[in-house]
């Protein structure tokens, strides 16, 4: 009788009824228990006073209040600026490499991919121990020699607001050129040659061909990548975490994120970090959707 | 007509009437790709050049151009495995378990997933498929703080469960799956049902060696990220001996300067690893990091 039922139950689980559950189960698992719940308790939080666990009170809009404050500004301005640079650059540069890599007569193609590729792999800490030292008060550090080839006078790169968002964008640069090259190769690849050859029957040159050819049919990859990177540069924290730790000299490299860690792990104002969270939420939606209607992404397919 | 075209072309070059400008567009072209390359590859230069010399020569000077054959030494490789270094080989030791679970976790759950999503028509299907779309676009950094408290309150912080958690079943790679497994051949499964395979034999007997491929790109993704890995588990790890790699580096870079003998070393030891295993599999890095890109 036992057996009957557990050969049923067995008979129950495997029928194709039954079997899809189980296959996605641990997605529904994770999806409320590290995705849904931690969402609806920040927000939660975000209305609270949490002295410590159980003294928790409810004080409405008051965190989000507190938000109006120098340190929070000086945060979303310097997250803005650097995702703001960080598309600037990471689009068209890697566009441009990724055109060159794709000519039937560029040598060594695969050689220079691997090249550009490998700064990817590193972690950010890694990054950041380089760019720390390189980019370092001292005379003799390489980005002092540099400007100093020019005749320029050594810089603290790392206390001033200008020269540390150059050190930023570059180190984001060089992290994930090589990165969004892949990513644009793939799209050229998309591309059909007889597109191009059409052109120069009409006697196209190059660069009408790159204008009306090449990036309108990147549009899709360019979309893409500017996404990946607003949602990258608004939570950066990583590197500035690697060259800055969590005290900035006058906010200098503070992002949202840092702002957040810190208020959370050094002040422990969970409900004020919370309200943060939920407000980085909103504006990297907002900006997120602005540029989706910018790139026409919401007409569907009218061409 | 491609091959006459190809041979005009090399005809014309012979004369010597077009390959003027040409030539100079592949030179310039070149020029431009190595200056890059010398961008991108330059770091790694520096970086090895100062592991080797004393950690109070980068403490005074920073980074510098001056390769300096005098002061360089082995001492600070031979200290990452002795002495002091004992804690970093820890790190070593924590970075390479929490890779190789949390990979062998991520990989199997999502792939299931994802092959669940792409086989099966059930109630409910495209609503997961979207949540799976939504929730791949989600900064793990914004849900931070909860995330901590959940791993408190299921007693798993300072614990490699606890690191390990908020990714063992990552969307992107459900994603993935999904999209290879759409391209399954359905004879394969029809034929498993009669030779009285279950749903989960199936899959795991018949469907796995097809789907190698996606496993190969999906390994090296998930691995690259554990490894690599900052935000979150300099959250969920605590104490020193439990710390992995990067977060372990992070914690040498004191206002003093006192650990920076170990520092460089550790970073370029940190590096190798996964630089060998790219070198040898550039394939799979490349489809593992592209998902989601054509489609956009």
């Amino acid at each position: 009788m036992i057996n009957a039922n557990r050969k049923s139950l067995k008979q129950y689980l495997n029928s194709t009824k039954v079997v899809p559950y189980l296959f996605v189960a641990p997605f529904i698992i994770s999806f409320f228990l590290v995705y849904l719940y931690p969402f609806i308790s920040t927000i939660q939080m975000s209305f609270q006073r949490i002295a410590g666990f159980g003294d928790v009170t409810f004080i409405g809009l008051e965190n989000y209040q507190r938000l109006w404050n120098e340190h929070f500004g000086n945060a979303l301005s310097t997250t803005a600026q650097y995702t703001l640079w960080t598309i600037l650059i990471l689009v068209p540069l890697p566009i441009i490499l990724a055109v060159i890599l794709n000519s039937k007569t560029t040598k060594f193609k695969n050689l220079f991919r691997s090249a550009f590729f490998i700064p990817a792999l590193t972690s950010v800490i890694v990054a950041g121990i380089f760019f720390r030292f390189a980019f370092g008060e001292q005379a003799t550090t390489l980005a002092n020699m540099i400007i100093g080839a020019v005749g320029l006078k050594p810089i603290t790169w790392l206390q001033l607001k200008v020269p540390a968002m150059f050190t930023l964008v570059t180190l984001c640069t060089w992290r994930w050129l090589g990165v969004n090259i892949v990513y644009f190769l793939s799209g050229l690849q998309g591309i059909p040659d007889e597109l191009y050859e059409a052109a120069e029957i009409d006697g196209a040159n190059a660069w009408d061909k790159f204008r009306r050819i090449t990036v309108p049919n990147l549009k899709p990859v360019i979309i893409y990548v500017t996404t990946i990177s607003i949602y990258g540069g608004f939570s950066m924290f990583a590197e500035s975490y690697a060259i800055w730790k969590t005290a900035t000299p006058g906010d200098i490299g503070m992002t949202m994120v840092l702002y957040l860690y810190q208020q959370a792990f050094n002040n422990f104002d969970m409900g004020f970090a919370s309200a943060i969270g939920i407000t980085l939420v909103f504006i990297v939606m907002a900006v997120s959707l602005i540029q989706l209607k910018l790139f026409g992404f919401f007409k569907k397919d009218s061409d | 007509m491609k091959n006459e075209e190809i041979l005009t072309r090399k005809l014309m070059q012979g004369k010597g009437k077009t390959p003027g400008p040409k030539r100079g567009v592949t030179i310039l072209s070149f020029l431009v790709l190595t200056l890059f390359a010398i961008f991108t590859l330059a770091p790694f230069y520096f970086m090895l050049v100062s592991s080797f010399k004393p950690g109070s020569e980068m403490f005074r000077n920073g980074i510098t151009f001056q390769l300096q054959p005098e002061k360089m030494t082995l001492k600070n490789y031979i200290g990452l495995y002795s002495g002091q270094g004992v804690v970093y080989l820890l790190w070593f030791k924590n970075s390479i378990l929490i890779t190789v679970i949390q990979t062998t976790v991520a990989v199997i759950l999502s792939a299931m997933v994802g092959y669940g999503l792409a086989v099966y028509q059930f109630k409910g299907r495209n609503l997961i498929f979207i949540a799976v779309l939504v929730v791949m676009m989600v900064p793990i950094e914004i849900l931070i703080l909860p995330l901590y408290q959940l791993t408190i309150s299921l007693r798993i912080i300072d614990t490699f469960a606890g690191a390990i958690l908020p990714y063992a079943v990552p969307p992107v790679a459900i994603f993935f799956f999904r999209q290879f497994a759409v391209g399954l051949p359905k004879e394969l499964i029809d034929s498993g049902r009669i030779d009285g395979c279950s749903e989960f034999g199936i899959f795991f007997k018949l469907m796995t060696p097809i789907m190698k491929p996606a496993f190969g790109a999906m390994v090296i993704l998930q691995a690259m990220g554990s490894w690599n890995g900052f935000v979150w588990p300099i959250i969920a790890l605590r104490s020193s001996e439990k710390l992995t790699l990067p977060i372990g580096l992070a914690s040498l870079m004191t206002p003093y300067g006192n650990n920076y003998d170990m520092l460089m070393a550790g970073a370029v030891v940190s590096v190798i690893p996964i630089v060998i295993i790219y070198l040898f599999n550039q394939k799979s890095f490349i489809s593992g990091l592209t998902v989601g890109a054509i489609k956009g």
